[in-house]
């Protein structure tokens, strides 16, 4: 029990530190993608550093919720972060929350996020705000849908029972992970605003969803959304890992696989970093009324994972 | 002789006419041109109260024999003349504009709102009127607030969106207020004039040598169109006879700006649509053009190469580089046209977004690029072609679509053109002097100049007093006809899509805020 809850400690600590190292490993393959020269690997940490050595600006009619609202949203994100098996699949807080609550945590602070956008009342704040709805109730069900994919088949929606199931018991190929796989990269591009839902990188104020909703955030409150952010992407990234490709976690009780599970996630995040970077090359943004038909797609392709499930693999 | 209706046109320059019909005739005027498929291209006021007259109202028609620049006299006393933006709707806002800066009112105009007044001086100053001293200081205290009336959108549901002066991008400042329903644009209304800077008055007094640099700076992106433009309006006043080789340089630095341009705006919409990869591709393109322009005539947006007389640096030995970068350019602008032909989701975002119809254009008289993109095929370089233009055979490029895609697709035909050009214009080059002096001048000249900068046609009427100074010069950028196109071509987008539609017409604030 207890080297459970220091792996846990481990685990969620490694998550928060490494979050702004992947967000910078993704920027520097963009940039190498994009013909640039790219920052340096570390900028998200100066970035983080830099704004919370910096005053905060509070718009006038700021309530108390605008204030909160980025230490809560970070706070889900650790959460959630700690959720996800990463190294190691022995962890106490896990039977807390499954996927479904994992949904609902991100749920949560995306709400939060909405709502504070909207508090200030200014015109971008709201607009972004409602785009993220639009978006976000699309995405939410196909979320849910790759899930049940991966639940059929581990027969329980808790993660470390999913990773036993695919990791660490007698390798089988599952046609309908396939589906799923790319219903999850679909649904991850909307969630954690890339593109071609949209664009992270963007100055135009009307074209953004989630940045218009930070835009009157500053110092240390934009800081910790940049590092929820950051960590958000880590933490769907773990997801991906481990639901499709979770070969190298260690199993529960084995902290001999650990110095091998480490390796392995840095080597899948530096893969998936990369590959998501030249997904985002070569995409553009697309119209904004297109994204429901994105994502309607993510949520057919889940659903025929799941046929494909029974149609196969019963 | 040519003629309009019963009025008969005076030669001045080539493919420039002059006529001074009564103030009270100019809608009449107006009509003839406007049915005989003519547009109004600018409108402005003179205050010529120190040569003996009142004010005059000046408008310059674009017609089937060229350019015609028609001069009212105005009435000191109660200085008006009919509204014309009922003919020509793109004269509303040069009509306020004239307003604000000179007092000649438009009578009977539907918008009497003020369009270049920002508080910067009160409703009954006059800063153009040769009595305003626009040094001394201000005797009396500017209202606080613009208290600019917008029109006003109601309903259910429906809400406003103001946007900038101030964006975060690094452009020019202009608000633009945006009526909505979810992300449906109802209505964009514009306010301009933020950068409203004098220029005009600055040119009061000034020699017409240093006016060039002036002339040059009306619109940064337009260096080479307005200089040109300037001097031509200069040399025509003066009558002097510039240089061949001059005239084939100015058209070399002409088309070296357009294809900068369109390379930069390509570069632009790519990234408007999150392709960040075509942004740094015609980006390092136009850099190398930029540093190309740098090496061989010492300012890489080739500024004050245009001179009063000629032109002020020569080309030396290495033409063989600009042609070899012109055919280079050729081919990777080709490779860049592929991508986006084939590149599903940029097709999507530019097909169908921001459409004027070729109908509503010429209605409103779009010009220029954007007009060509709706089927506006007006090209002064075809058409009426100053020289050397006559002997290079210009293709224009034309698109009926009217939306962004046919926008970038005058746009990648245009670069083509203008590479092709200039490659034509190093191997034909005459060798010769490239700058003459001006003769003196002792008494009162006007000249007007006329070129078709990347943007559209770029106007400049000069006139030079008797001192040999400048008295009141005129510049005119086609934002002036286009920004209004912008507020049409939104309607029935979406909000997410406008930077990409205002980004397609790439319109200048600094040439029309003056």
């Amino acid at each position: 029990m207890t080297t459970g809850i220091l792996l846990q400690i481990l685990q969620t600590l490694l998550a928060i530190l490494l979050a702004p190292l992947l967000m910078g490993w993704v920027n520097q393959c963009r940039a190498w993608l994009q013909g640039r020269s790219a920052p340096p690997i570390g900028q998200p940490y100066r970035t983080i550093k830099k704004l919370f050595h910096k005053d905060a600006v509070l718009a006038h009619d700021a309530s108390q919720l605008f204030r909160f609202a980025p230490y809560l949203i970070f706070a889900c994100m650790v959460l959630a972060a700690g959720i996800v098996p990463t190294i190691a699949n022995d962890l106490p807080f896990s039977p807390a929350a499954d996927v479904i609550a994992l949904v609902g945590i991100f749920a949560l602070a995306r709400v939060f996020q909405a709502l504070a956008a909207m508090d200030i009342g200014t015109s971008f704040g709201t607009l972004g705000a409602r785009r993220e709805m639009l978006v976000s109730f699309l995405a939410e069900p196909a979320l849910l849908m790759v899930f049940f994919t991966a639940s059929l088949i581990s027969h329980s929606t808790e993660l470390p029972v999913i990773v036993q199931t695919l990791a660490h018991k007698q390798f089988v190929i599952y046609p309908s992970l396939a589906f799923a796989a790319v219903a999850f990269w679909m649904v991850s591009t909307a969630e954690n605003a890339r593109i071609p839902i949209d664009n992270p990188t963007t100055h135009l104020e009307l074209t953004m969803i989630h940045e218009a909703m930070i835009l009157e955030y500053s110092a240390r409150h934009l800081a910790l959304i940049e590092w929820a952010v950051a960590l958000k992407l880590f933490t769907y990234s773990a997801l991906g890992i481990a639901l499709f490709v979770p070969w190298g976690i260690a199993p529960a009780g084995d902290l001999s696989a650990l110095p091998l599970a480490v390796l392995a996630l840095l080597v899948k995040m530096m893969l998936g970093g990369a590959g998501l970077s030249l997904l985002e090359a070569i995409s553009a943004k697309l119209r904004l009324f297109r994204a429901p038909e994105f994502l309607g797609t993510a949520f057919l392709l889940a659903v025929l994972g799941m046929l494909t499930h029974f149609l196969l693999e019963i | 002789m040519s003629k309009i209706g019963d009025w008969d046109l005076e030669p001045q320059g080539s493919h420039v006419w002059r006529v001074g019909p009564e103030v009270g005739q100019l809608p009449a005027l107006a009509r003839e041109v406007k049915e005989a498929g003519g547009q109004l291209v600018a409108l402005w006021g003179s205050d010529d109260r120190h040569l003996d007259a009142g004010y005059a109202i000046h408008a310059a028609f674009m017609t089937a024999v060229g350019l015609v620049w028609a001069t009212c006299a105005v009435s000191a006393e109660t200085p008006a003349y009919p509204d014309l933006a009922v003919i020509f709707p793109q004269a509303d806002r040069m009509q306020r504009a004239t307003f604000d800066l000179l007092g000649i009112k438009a009578e009977g105009a539907a918008d009497q709102r003020k369009w270049l007044r920002h508080n910067a001086w009160n409703a009954d100053e006059f800063p153009l009127r040769k009595d305003y001293n626009a040094v001394a200081p201000r005797a009396s205290a500017l209202a606080a607030v613009d208290g600019y009336p917008f029109i006003r959108v109601d309903g259910d549901g429906v809400h406003e969106i103001p946007v900038g002066p101030v964006h975060a991008g690094t452009i020019e400042p202009g608000h633009f207020r945006f009526s909505i329903i979810g992300d449906r644009v109802l209505k964009l209304e514009q306010r301009l004039g933020y950068t409203h800077k004098g220029t005009e008055k600055r040119f009061e007094g000034m020699d017409p040598d240093v006016g060039a640099k002036l002339a040059g700076r009306v619109s940064g992106d337009s260096h080479s169109a307005f200089a040109w433009a300037y001097c031509m309006a200069v040399e025509a006043a003066a009558g002097a006879q510039v240089p061949e080789r001059a005239l084939w340089l100015r058209a070399l630095f002409l088309e070296m700006e357009r294809v900068a341009n369109h390379l930069g705006d390509l570069g632009y919409m790519g990234n408007d649509v999150a392709l960040a990869f075509a942004l740094n591709q015609f980006w390092k393109l136009k850099e190398e053009w930029l540093r190309l322009s740098a090496k061989m005539f010492g300012h890489r947006y080739l500024f004050d190469c245009i001179a009063p007389g000629g032109v002020a640096v020569d080309l030396g030995d290495d033409g063989y580089d600009l042609n070899r970068m012109a055919h280079r350019l050729d081919d990777e602008v080709a490779g860049l046209k592929h991508v986006y032909d084939e590149h599903a989701t940029l097709q999507d975002r530019f097909s169908n977004t921001g459409i004027c119809k070729p109908s509503l254009a010429a209605k409103l008289g779009l010009t220029g690029l954007a007009g060509r993109a709706s089927a506006q095929a007006w090209d002064a370089r075809v058409q009426f072609p100053q020289a050397p233009y006559d002997r290079l055979d210009v293709n224009m490029a034309t698109q009926r679509r009217g939306d962004c895609l046919a926008r970038a697709e005058v746009r990648f035909a245009e670069l083509h053109e203008s590479l092709r050009l200039i490659r034509d214009i190093l191997k034909r080059m005459p060798a010769g002097p490239i700058r003459v002096a001006l003769p003196a001048i002792t008494e009162v000249r006007e000249g007007l100049g006329w070129v078709e900068g990347w943007r559209g046609e770029v106007v400049v009427a000069v006139r030079i007093g008797a001192d040999g100074k400048l008295d009141r010069v005129h510049p005119h950028d086609p934002s002036w006809q286009n920004w209004p196109l912008l507020e049409v071509g939104i309607l029935g987008n979406i909000v997410p899509d406008f930077p990409l539609i205002n980004k397609s017409f790439n319109l200048s604030y600094s040439g029309q805020d003056l």
